[in-house]
């Protein structure tokens, strides 16, 4: 293609725009609703997930030995139990260790009192996993090895975690997907009306002896930059609350975003970004070429 | 040019538009057109006459292969167009100039762009548009006018500038179908010497006429066609009158 041309075919898509404005407008409006909803679940899920991620690292299994077992058994156990994927990492405790950590968190000085263990069946394996989904299936087989006691875990933390993470992303996904097709409808009807327009402009051109290329890019065009419109207006509007958000929650609640570790703006972004610009595209493109197709078949 | 692989019909020099045995009906109604046999040589001007619904606009249309033929034979410019491949009409377009009685002209766009669109449209670049417009107006006699939108001129004007648009891509063949349906006599006569200018220059001319002042005064070959039947074709021919 010629500079010229494309330079021509550009205008001209411009020009669509323009001359349609009303149809144009809704057509954006709706891509930049998709798109914020799109950009706002994608930060919250972001952030959601970091913590989560880093509340998973803190999830963790205990499992307790029958009585009297013997040490090398334990080792046995631990050896068995190190051996899992779902394992990232686990520690031996002591009785002796289990009681000092006890007495230390909650006795405080009312703890000396105590000169036996009170807590002598209480040496563990404290057992941290990779992701909390794994949870069960590890404490199923821990349950089952000769020897062990008891397990005991978080089991409400790491349901509601998975519950969660799952609802937010079944919801988003859900909405955006109305949203899309709702764009994409919005869009092909306003290149069409585009073409009913210029009618008379493409007969002549077809006349002339333009190709079907020719005739049809420029309302190829014009999808696009609707798309591409749409996608930037949410995208800078994401990240002005982006950074309100997070300015306001460090301001107002120091001992909150101390516990909850937020996700850089610039990180979001980093996604954000060539994802909704390409769903942009993606839906400009999509809802013009359907239109183009069906109505200049030239 | 395509290799001929039938020929049809008699041999004509320098044959540029053959129909033979063409028949066209639309989906409803009476057959437009029927057996029509029409030859046209290679720089002929040709006017194509007959009543309100004879078929002129029709024949204009299978030319341009807007139409396709229901039976017999077409060819144009070594195009066979009841065969021609959609993406290929665009290439056999561009060498027919095409001018209607309502001028089509972008209303929005000025002159100058008007007739800078069809040299777009098949992608020349920007130099050569700004040395072929301007060359093509003055030959029209609009050089002054080329800032003006549509609604600002004379229909005889508008008319020019359709015909500047169908020019500047230098066509084989121009085909006017009623250009002075829509002019006073003066301009109409301006717009037929300036027909019969390009004619002189090499250009195949075909255009369809109710001017029957023009058609007598100028001598040239003269198709006739009623209900869909060519019933006179003459060199130097004149205006045949309904019976
Ligand atoms: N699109 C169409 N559909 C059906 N009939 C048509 C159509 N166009 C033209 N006709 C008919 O074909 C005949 C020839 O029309 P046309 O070629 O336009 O005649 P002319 O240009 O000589 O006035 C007429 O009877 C007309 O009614
Ligand atoms: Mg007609």
């Amino acid at each position: 293609m010629r500079i010229s041309t494309f330079f021509y075919t550009l205008k001209q898509g411009l020009r669509n725009i323009f001359r349609n404005k009303l149809f144009s407008l809704a057509s954006i409006a709706t891509i930049a609703a998709c798109l914020f909803l799109f950009g706002i679940f994608y930060a919250v899920l972001a952030n959601f997930q970091h913590i989560v991620k880093n509340a998973e690292e803190g999830v963790s299994v205990w499992v307790f030995f029958e009585e009297g077992i013997e040490d090398i058994r334990i080792q046995q156990i631990g050896d068995m139990i190190a051996k899992r994927p779902e394992v990232a990492k686990m520690e031996f405790i002591s009785a002796q260790e289990a009681w000092e950590g006890f007495r230390d968190e909650y006795l405080g000085e009312y703890g000396d009192g105590f000169t036996e263990n009170p807590l002598e069946n209480s040496a563990n394996y404290q057992v941290y996993l990779n992701d909390v989904s794994m949870q069960s299936a590890l404490v199923t087989y821990l349950e089952s090895i000769d020897g062990v006691r008891m397990v005991n875990r978080s089991e409400l933390v790491a349901t509601t975690l998975t519950g969660i993470n799952a609802l937010i992303a079944y919801v988003s996904v859900g909405i955006i997907a109305i949203l899309l097709a709702v764009s994409i409808f919005l869009i092909s009807n306003t290149v069409a009306i585009g073409i009913s327009v210029r009618k008379e402009e493409i007969n002549i051109m077809k006349y002339i002896g333009a190709t079907d290329f020719f005739v049809r890019s420029p309302f190829v065009v014009e999808g696009i930059m609707i798309g591409l419109i749409g996608a930037a207006m949410p995208l800078g509007f994401i990240y002005t609350i982006y950074n309100v958000v997070l300015a306001y929650v460090t301001d107002r609640f120091p001992q909150l975003s101390s516990l909850l570790s937020f996700v850089a703006v610039g990180e979001v972004f980093h996604v954000l970004v060539p994802i909704s610009l390409g769903l942009g595209v993606g839906i400009g493109f999509l809802g013009s070429i359907v239109t183009v197709r069906r109505h200049l078949r030239v | 040019m395509a290799v001929k692989k039938r020929r049809k019909g008699p041999v004509v020099e320098n044959e540029i538009i053959n129909l033979t045995n063409v028949s066209k009906a639309y989906s409803t109604g009476a057959p437009a057109l029927k057996d029509v046999n029409l030859h046209i040589s290679r720089g002929e001007f040709v006017f194509i006459v007959g009543d309100s619904g004879s078929g002129k606009s029709t024949l204009i249309k299978l030319l341009l292969r807007e139409l396709t033929i229901s039976s017999g034979y077409i060819n144009v410019m070594g195009y066979d167009l009841s065969k021609i491949k959609h993406r290929k009409i665009p290439k056999f377009r561009r060498n027919l100039g095409i001018v209607f009685q309502d001028f089509r002209l972008l209303k929005d766009r000025n002159v100058y762009e008007n007739v800078a669109f069809a040299q777009r449209i098949i992608q020349k670049s920007n130099k050569e548009i700004k040395k072929n417009v301007p060359s093509i107006l003055a030959i029209v006699g609009l050089a002054g006018k080329y800032k003006a939108k549509p609604r600002q001129l004379s229909g005889g004007e508008q008319q020019r500038v359709a015909l500047a648009r169908a020019l500047v891509n230098q066509p084989t063949i121009l085909l006017a179908d009623e250009p002075t349906g829509n002019l006073d006599p003066k301009n109409s006569w301006e717009i037929m010497k300036l027909l019969e200018q390009i004619n002189e220059n090499g250009t195949t001319v075909i255009v369809v006429t109710h001017n029957r002042e023009i058609v007598n005064a100028m001598q040239k070959r003269v198709v006739t066609l009623r209900r869909g039947v060519i019933i006179s074709d003459e060199e130097k021919g004149g205006y045949i009158d309904e019976d």
